[in-house]
């Protein structure tokens, strides 16, 4: 029944490897193209066909291509390719991998992880359906994903008669729905997978096609080059010290570099030369460096760069700004929602930012612009977005340069989605960074201004407990947290304040309180001037920390007491700077918990023990509330709720 | 850029995404030709050093020339070496000489390296495997989490695109790492070959016979060949319609055994 190809012969030993993934509706025929891709390339493993069809026989179904592939038990009992697969073949001129991409909508997830990868992809379409939501999608989302070489195969052939005047009008409407997304399929092929028309030999029931076969259209495809003509991206993922060096480590997404360069990182913008490329081993040296490379640099100045900067040369380079607008699309259960913040990541950035509007919303069927004005975007569906982070970040436009134009969006700790940006100001956008201070001059500063300027709202976050229960480690770390997601933090710790600001102060009640009332006034002018305030003391009087929260509401600040209810025994067996010690021993007079009493707060907003929790989960909800109560939209006074543990 | 280039500066990409993500980091080590490679390109990664443990799970069921191999390449690579043993299945009597392979392995491989895990809190494994070798890890994430009971979800596992991958996991998790996913077996032999790595001598042919991929010995059987050398084995490649696990008894037990196997935490 097939007739015996030519025996193998083999592609040259460095010949390049093609991934190619196969997209399109559920049901047009993708696994039987597979497997009929692999029997007819003979690059099935000895006594894999004897061993499906042993299987079919036992389940009494029969042979087909596609199970050549499903070897997953569960997907010969469903009959759908669930996750994407790779699966390698050869042909004379190369290597290929083939990505097979589930079609069903359920698995829009899996078909993009295969897709972004490839080199080239496949659309398959059925000759009696035509195009489907998912044949419109799928293309819609190779534009996205950047996958430019579009082979489209019409399957089936067999079931419409061969007919020519079928297969045009699906090659004339696929290529006019295709042509505003930039992609201009190099071929169309009609086919059939299952009787082997076109696939490796060209067909003799459709004489009116003189085009190549879809094997031979796949061996003319080229491996898209690696971007070395444009301008230097350099993605910073690592700063190594594991010997006398300072390495620099990351990937050139695009460009090139040389030993002596200058480079600028974006986006702070500090600048040095290229000292040397260290590799191991050692020799031979390397003096340059093109895209797609692995590298470790040393350079000449010790200027400060971290994991997220991109490197670029001193003209050409990335856009810097607060702002951007992307095309997105959304593959988590859970809507993405206008006016949340989440976490976006691009290249090795990590930043916080606020979905501020959809632009433009997508029927998810047809792709036609909707008109309709929404507040989330759902599973599967894709829309033009503007996003406003909290700090600044390096970025290009993704026909600009791919690989630092585009984001993920993090939901619940996984990919929620992914993003291509465009549309942005190369100089202007750059300006807009500088013009983001110039609200610090003569008019009085608004509390608006100051919350536009930092991206959040100055608060105070008040952490009470007994001496030894935490308090200050959470601070010192909750303060990390904060400052490296770009929100502009400060800690008031009581130990320090005690040396300077009231160091005339004394361990009396009355004392105590004045303490309470210096550290909240302090508290409340920093929150005026935009800062998000975290403050670390024993404060062990229920009437002082009224008085402080007071303070703060008085002046429109929102606060929120915390309660570090570690108990006393385990403070006491931490006993970190040997206080209860010296207290049991009479040392220390007035000890809060010994001899001088500590009233727990009746309605914190947040109760941590640590004895309970580890340090990384009571930092979990300190982030969760502080994210709450500095968010630009929270209401000052608003009741705080859902955070009691 | 070569086909072997990209690769490996893939590779390299990974190991070090993996290095920021996560605390605590061990890389398994089997001795086997695709651990070595892992092994020169973590190398290659950091600047000539490991900044994580390397992992033995000691089967006991070792060849004798993979443990001098062992004992030999930690001094030279100067590696931090972790060695386990499931002390408690083998004190129940679990061994090949009683019980099916399915079993032993899951025993001595897995539960062992569960253990392993919950001695060191170790919240990410950097592995060797590949999708060509097996249909169920052709569709592995680079970056692949296991939940606490080391269970991989692979009907609903996260997307994973743009060199963006998931790094965050709840305690008793951990995430499998897995640089050489896109290799091939060529490949590997190819960049040993280009690289001169040092490997195991069972890979070559000894008598008309040599082992293509390295387990347990009493589950683990040579495959007729005269390949001596590095270019014998490529040539061998190129022919043959064997699949490289043929040699391995516990992947052919039952049907589906080896995605079950890898369902509850194999690797």
């Amino acid at each position: 029944m097939h007739a015996p190809l030519p025996a193998r012969t083999e592609p040259q030993e460095d010949a390049q490897r093609l991934k190619i993934v196969i997209v399109g509706h559920v049901d047009h025929g993708k696994s039987t193209l597979i497997g009929r891709l692999l029997f007819d390339t003979h690059s099935l493993p000895d006594g894999k066909i004897e061993q499906i069809q042993k299987a079919c026989a036992a389940e009494g179904m029969d042979f087909e291509y596609a199970f050549l592939l499903d070897a997953l038990l569960e997907e010969q009992e469903q009959n759908i390719t669930i996750d994407t697969t790779q699966i390698q073949f050869r042909t004379a001129a190369r290597n290929y991998v083939i990505v097979d991409a589930p079609g069903h909508k359920e698995f829009l997830k899996n078909m993009i992880t295969g897709a972004a990868s490839a080199d080239a992809a496949i659309v398959l379409l059925d000759a009696r359906e035509g195009l489907q939501e998912q044949t419109r999608r799928h293309g819609y989302l190779l534009s996205l994903l950047g996958v430019k070489q579009v082979l489209v195969a019409v399957n089936k052939m067999d079931l419409v008669d061969f007919s020519q005047e079928t297969f045009n009008q699906l090659e004339h409407d696929y290529r006019a729905f295709l042509k505003p997304y930039d992609i201009d399929p190099l071929a169309f092929v009609p086919m059939s997978a299952k009787h082997g028309h076109n696939i490796v030999k060209p067909s003799d029931k459709m004489p009116w096609f003189s085009g190549a076969t879809l094997l031979t259209a796949l061996d003319h495809l080229q491996q898209p080059p690696a971007p070395i003509d444009r301008p230097l991206r350099f993605i910073v993922q690592d700063i190594y010290r594991f010997d006398e060096r300072r390495l620099i480590a990351g990937r050139i997404e695009s460009g090139q570099f040389k030993v002596g360069d200058e480079i600028v990182f974006s986006p702070d913008r500090k600048r040095s030369k290229i000292k040397s490329i260290e590799t191991w081993p050692a020799e031979p040296r390397q003096t340059e460096a093109f895209a797609g490379q692995s590298v470790a640099i040393t350079l000449e100045e010790q200027i400060f760069v971290e994991r997220g900067h991109i490197g670029s040369h001193l003209d050409h380079g990335p856009v810097e700004g607060r702002s951007f607008s992307a095309r997105v699309f959304w593959l988590h259960d859970e809507p993405l929602l206008v006016g949340q913040t989440y976490t976006l990541k691009l290249a090795t950035q990590q930043v916080e930012a606020r979905l501020a509007k959809v632009d433009r919303l997508m029927d998810s069927a047809t792709l036609a612009p909707l008109n309709e004005s929404r507040s989330s975007i759902g599973r599967n569906e894709v829309a033009e977005l503007v996003w406003q982070a909290r700090h600044p970040l390096a970025f290009d436009n993704s026909d600009v340069i791919q690989e630092t134009g585009r984001f993920i969006v993090v939901q619940d700790g996984r990919i929620g989605g992914g993003g291509v940006i465009f549309g942005a100001q190369y100089e202007p956008a750059a300006n807009a960074v500088r013009s983001a201070h110039i609200s610090w001059t003569d008019d009085p500063v608004s509390r608006e201004a100051r919350i536009d300027h930092f991206g959040h709202r100055g608060a105070v976050i008040w952490l009470t407990g007994l001496s030894g229960s935490g308090k200050t480690t959470l601070a010192v770390a909750l303060q990390s947290r904060l400052f490296r997601k770009g929100i502009a933090v400060t800690l008031l710790d009581g130990d320090n304040l005690r040396h300077g600001l009231c160091s005339d102060l004394g361990f009396s009640d009355a004392d105590r309180s004045e303490n309470i009332r210096r550290a909240a006034e302090a508290a409340r002018l920093l929150a005026e001037s935009g800062l998000v305030v975290i403050t670390s003391l024993i404060s062990p009087f229920a009437k002082d920390r009224q008085n402080a929260a007071a303070i703060s509401r008085k002046a429109g600040i929102p606060f929120a007491e915390v309660y570090v209810s570690t108990p006393i025994a385990v403070c006491e067996e931490r006993d970190p700077k040997s206080l209860y010690k010296k207290a049991r021993a009479g040392e220390i007079p007035g000890f809060t918990g010994i001899d001088s009493p500590y009233e727990p707060p009746v309605n914190p907003v947040l109760e941590l023990r640590t004895d309970l929790m580890s340090k990384e989960q009571s930092l979990e909800h300190l982030l969760r509330l502080a994210e709450q109560i500095a968010h630009r939209d929270s209401m000052p006074g608003e009741e705080l709720a859902g955070f009691s543990i | 850029m070569t086909h072997l280039d990209r690769l490996e500066n893939q590779s390299i990409f990974l190991f070090r995404e993996a290095q920021h993500a996560f605390k605590n980091i061990a890389m398994p080590w089997s001795m086997g030709k695709d651990s070595n490679v892992l092994i020169w390109l973590a190398k290659k990664a950091f600047g000539g050093h490991i900044p994580f443990p390397l992992l033995h799970i000691d089967t006991t069921y070792e060849f004798p020339e993979m443990l001098e191999f062992r004992d030999w390449a930690t001094k030279e690579y100067d590696l931090k070496l972790i060695i386990k043993i499931n002390e408690e299945a083998r004190a129940r009597g679990i061994g090949y000489e009683t019980h099916d392979p399915v079993t032993v392995t899951h025993e001595l491989k897995s539960v062992a390296l569960q253990q392993v895990l919950a001695e060191h809190k170790f919240d990410a494994l950097v592995t060797g495997i590949r999708r060509d070798e097996d249909s169920t890890r052709a569709k592995e994430r680079y970056f692949s989490p296991r939940n606490a009971q080391f269970e991989w979800e692979y009907k609903d596992q996260p997307p994973e695109f743009w060199g963006q991958f998931t790094t965050s996991v709840e305690p008793g998790e951990h995430v499998r790492v897995q640089p050489l996913l896109d290799w091939t077996e060529v490949d590997i032999w190819r960049y040993i070959q280009k690289n001169n790595i040092p490997i195991p001598q069972m890979y070559f042919a000894r008598d008309g016979k040599r082992y293509r991929s390295l387990g347990c010995w009493p589950i683990t059987k040579p495959v007729e060949s005269n390949a001596a050398t590095i270019e014998d084995i490529i040539a061998e490649l190129q022919v043959t319609k064997t699949s490289e696990r043929a040699g391995r008894a516990q992947d052919h037990h039952e049907r589906n055994a080896m995605q079950k196997l890898r369902a509850k935490g194999f690797m």
